[in-house]
């Protein structure tokens, strides 16, 4: 590397280190967090924030991806869009069904060993 | 004729080949961990009986303390790259032998925390939930131990080509760096999930 | 203008072996790209033709249900026991049990999928072409090019090694459903069906390195000059099937890793609680879901469908243009619509689901999003039909082979149409119409494009001519008979046939009763059963003289008199026959479009892409 690249870079290490200090805060808040009870969905949510917030950190700056090149994002772009597609339409399905109308009675008899279990 | 672009990035695209190549890699990764996880919100919102908070026998100490591990190791990871940017192998060498310790010692723990379960009568077999556990947490070691081999050897034999060719092994570890920042990345998402909620 | 010189000294950076390298560098374990894409051809050849054998003898159980297949029927009960094969009502040995019936649908559709089309399309003629065509000395990552071929060697090893092991082959479909391949063979373990996930997790590893290769490769490794707008159709499509491999193939992936833990480790991802084999529970956790294994494989296998056919469509796209020695028609709507096509089929998957329950709205969001799936199909399509207009076409073997698959894929896409709308499905899900669909798309269709496209670079790779007439006879006789069989499928699909009936659907036949409204299955239905069998076996015979022609032709054909035999415009043809280990000379630097034919003005009726002058 050039000496006139070198204070710049050096500024990029000073980046770095602040990011892990970061995510260490992050870590120890998502867990304080989950002892306080803000509700079943509330609880997902800001656990997920919080994730996704460590996560944007980890790809944005350990991994360059604030400074990387168009191909790249648009790669990534893409995948993002067809796994929220996998995720989302998934659960979708699962949601919307057809109620069962008649109920399920089981007259099975009971359980029977079915693998070689270790 | 020589392939191209192995070290200099190509002019219009900016990038050098394995850039390429270890982001389209990860891409596939992300849909893979991505149909767990997606697996892991339909069999619980799906389950009549899913278990939560002491019932899945979780320590959240260990894995706090397993989470600040991998972070450590990011972190060490791109200051061993950056050391090679800096023109200083020496600590380059201790960074990326930091970054190899970190990951064997989350292996250990998990080794520790897998015994733990067996020990409890806690197997896949068990209950679905501990399925997606041993599954995520077992697929996510799987690609720390083969984080750990690829950077062991740049570390070791393959730190020879800091000598010949610096520029490409420079390229090298930065390419296993954005590998081992995802798995990384993996894990503070599974963490919460598995854990905490 | 090539000249032909031979190979220069190789720089420090590159990985090929050195110029005397010994036999197993060179052809075994060779990093070079036409290697690795001829031993793709071959192995997945191998494949084609012993997947058309497992039909063949699937055939004569539903031709001739309850008897033992002849000469081979003996054979098949020495190699794989009397639990696969029994004696018949007349006690003939080699009577097709409904296991081994079952195990080799199975086996039929994996080894074709996996094993066979997608190999060839993608992988082969990928492989040796793609670096040509964009004028690149290789792959951008040859060993790990190297290690593709052999991950998917060992899982086809893997694959036919399920044949031989207590219990048998997979017999759960292609599909693999839960719980069905988890229950399906509870009396061994390690059983034919825990050697089918391991294969594709061996076949799923190769395709993920494959395609970070493809796309790696025609992102950096183009010429000077090698815009984008200025890449032959091919690359484009294969460009576009990598990426459908690189994202659909991990969920797949999970699955199968998931389904593995069923059979092995005793979970229930995929076992629902409550779940009895043979009126008994058995004893697992339960809170599993049989819905996710589909969600998760049909994720994979649509986008799948459209890997089997777009590598057909870049080599249609090829020799049309070469026939016809006319630019191609609406390059630019091929190639929005190749993206435009790649990128919806990531969200059309369920309309393989319509009959698991699922709601209006969900449906109704797939029927959708598959009709306008159909658009891009149709431009594609219709820009291959314009282009032939106004064309002098030459009726070469490749060309004869590339026409016909334009109505046969017309066909398979367009008795698709009521599949894709969830009501029209209803009745015809699971039926021989299915299979007539699909067959359409993929025999007549891909296979039909492969074929086209060995006739077209056997000379690339050779230096000879297949030879002609024979080509023309197993053109003739092959499009004729893939018709008899796959036509009257249709027929016995409306008329109610399942896909999967052991017997050909005589229990049902035998089921009918009128005077209480069961209909059963219609007589015409055994009639067809008879006559799809013998062109099945008719058609197996026609592959003879190509088989023959391949072979001969490599030592006796007709030597090709230039390069550029077929007096094309691409890169691969301006290459020596057949290219040096790092294929051009000099770096090439590329001019023009790639379909420069019968440029006015020009002394030829054609215009290679690397010549230079007017773009």
């Amino acid at each position: 590397m050039n000496a006139q690249d070198l204070p710049a870079f050096k500024k990029h290490i000073r980046t770095y280190i602040g990011v892990f200090l970061a995510l260490l805060v992050g870590t120890l808040l998502t867990v304080a967090v989950s002892y306080v009870h803000f509700g079943h969905a509330g609880n997902i949510t800001m656990a997920l924030i919080i994730a996704v917030v460590k996560a944007a950190l980890v790809a944005g700056f350990f991994m360059h991806l604030v400074s990387e090149k168009r191909s790249i994002y648009t790669v990534l772009g893409f995948t993002a869009f067809f796994f929220l597609g996998l995720m989302a339409l998934t659960i979708w399905s699962m949601q919307d069904h057809p109620d069962l109308t008649v109920p399920v009675v089981s007259s099975v008899p009971a359980a029977t060993p079915a693998h070689h279990v270790p | 004729m020589d392939i191209l672009y192995t070290v200099e990035p190509r002019e219009d695209t900016g990038l050098f080949n394995a850039k390429v190549g270890i982001w389209l890699f990860l891409a596939s990764e992300v849909m893979l961990f991505g149909a767990l996880f997606s697996s892991y919100i339909l069999l619980r919102v799906g389950s009549s009986s899913w278990l939560y908070g002491a019932a899945k026998d979780l320590s959240v100490p260990i894995g706090t303390f397993n989470t600040g591990v991998l972070i450590t190791s990011s972190i060490t990871m791109v200051m061993a790259w950056a050391s090679l940017k800096l023109n200083d192998f020496g600590k380059f060498k201790l960074y990326q032998g930091l970054t190899v310790l970190c990951g064997l010692l989350f292996l250990l723990v998990k080794a520790f925390e897998y015994y733990g379960k067996f020990h409890h009568g806690h197997l896949p077999g068990t209950h679905t939930f501990y399925a997606i556990y041993f599954t995520l947490t077992g697929l996510h070691a799987l690609h720390v131990v083969g984080g750990m081999v690829v950077n062991g050897y740049l570390w070791g034999p393959g730190a020879r080509l800091w000598e010949t060719d610096p520029e490409r092994f420079t390229n090298r570890v930065e390419v296993a760096g954005l590998f081992w920042h995802f798995v990384d990345l993996v894990w503070i998402f599974l963490f919460p999930v598995l854990y905490l909620l | 203008m090539q000249t032909i010189e031979p190979a220069v000294e190789h720089a420090a950076h590159v990985e090929h072996p050195p110029a005397q390298a010994d036999f197993w560098r060179s052809y075994v374990f060779s990093s070079d790209h036409k290697v690795i894409g001829l031993q793709y051809a071959v192995t997945a050849l191998c494949f084609l033709l012993f997947g058309f054998l497992l039909v063949g003898l699937m055939r004569w159980q539903l031709a001739y249900p309850g008897k033992a297949i002849p000469l081979l029927g003996p054979m098949l009960h020495a190699i794989l026991g009397e639990d696969m094969v029994a004696k018949d009502g007349v006690g003939r040995l080699g009577l097709m049990l409904p296991d081994l019936y079952n195990s080799f649908g199975a086996m039929h559709g994996t080894i074709m999928v996996f094993l066979a089309i997608v190999p060839l399309g993608f992988a082969a003629f990928g492989n040796y072409v793609v670096p040509l065509q964009i004028g690149a000395p290789d792959m951008a990552f040859p060993r790990i090019n190297m290690a593709s071929y052999w991950a998917y060697f060992l899982g086809g090893v893997v694959m036919l090694a399920s044949f031989f092991i207590p219990g048998g082959a997979a017999k759960s479909g292609w599909t693999s459903y839960s719980p069905l391949a988890t229950v399906a063979d509870m009396a061994h373990r390690w059983n034919g069906q825990t050697f089918w996930i391991l294969g594709m997790v061996l076949l799923i590893t190769s395709s993920l390195l494959g395609s970070v290769n493809f796309i790696a490769t025609i992102i950096q490794l183009r010429a000077p000059g090698m815009t984008w707008m200025r890449l032959p159709f091919f690359v484009w499509a294969m460009f576009v099937t990598a990426f459908l491999l690189l994202l659909a193939f991990p969920p797949l992936e999970a699955a199968a890793i998931m389904q593995l833990m069923d059979n092995l480790a005793g979970t229930s991802f995929f076992l629902p609680s409550g779940l009895a084999v043979s009126g008994r529970k058995l004893a697992i956790s339960g809170g599993g879901s049989p819905l996710l294994w589909q969600h998760l494989f049909w994720f994979l296998a649509h986008p799948e469908v459209y890997v089997l056919i777009l590598p057909a469509f870049g080599i249609v796209c090829e020799i049309i243009a070469n026939n016809t020695r006319k630019c191609i028609w609406g390059y630019r709507s091929l190639v929005y619509s190749v993206l435009g096509l790649g990128f919806m089929s990531f969200i059309v998957w369920a309309h393989h689901m319509y009959l698991t329950g699922m709601g209006t709205k969900i449906a109704t969001f797939f029927q959708t999003t598959t009709m306008i799936i159909s658009i891009p199909s149709v431009i594609i399509l219709t820009c291959l039909f314009i282009s032939l207009w106004g064309g002098a076409i030459r009726f070469t073997v490749p060309m004869l082979f590339a026409l016909a698959f334009l109505p046969m894929f017309g066909i398979g896409g367009l008795t698709g149409l009521p599949l894709g709308f969830n009501y029209s499905d209803i009745p015809l899900h699971d039926t021989y119409y299915v299979i007539g669909h699909f067959h359409y798309v993929v025999a007549p269709g891909t296979i039909f494009a492969i074929f086209a496209g060995i006739y077209y670079w056997y000379p690339k790779v050779t230096g000879r001519f297949l030879n002609e007439f024979w080509g023309k006879v197993h053109f003739w006789l092959s499009l004729i008979f893939m018709n008899l069989i796959f036509l009257p499928m249709f027929a016995q699909g409306l008329a109610g046939m399942h896909r999967r009936m052991y017997d050909g659907g005589a229990t049902y036949a035998g089921a009918a009763d009128p005077s209480a409204g069961v209909v059963g299955l219609p007589q015409f239905v055994f009639g067809l059963n008879r006559e799809i069998s013998h062109a099945a076996w008719l058609l197996g015979l026609a592959q003879v003289p190509f088989i023959i022609n391949f072979f001969v032709s490599l030592t006796w054909g007709r030597k090709v008199q230039s390069d550029n035999p077929w007096g094309a415009t691409t890169l691969e043809w301006q290459t020596p026959t057949p290219p040096p280990h790092g294929n051009f000379a000099r770096p090439m630097r590329v001019y023009r479009g790639p379909y420069d034919y019968s440029v006015p003005g020009a002394d030829r009726d054609f215009t290679p892409q690397n010549e230079p002058g007017r773009a």
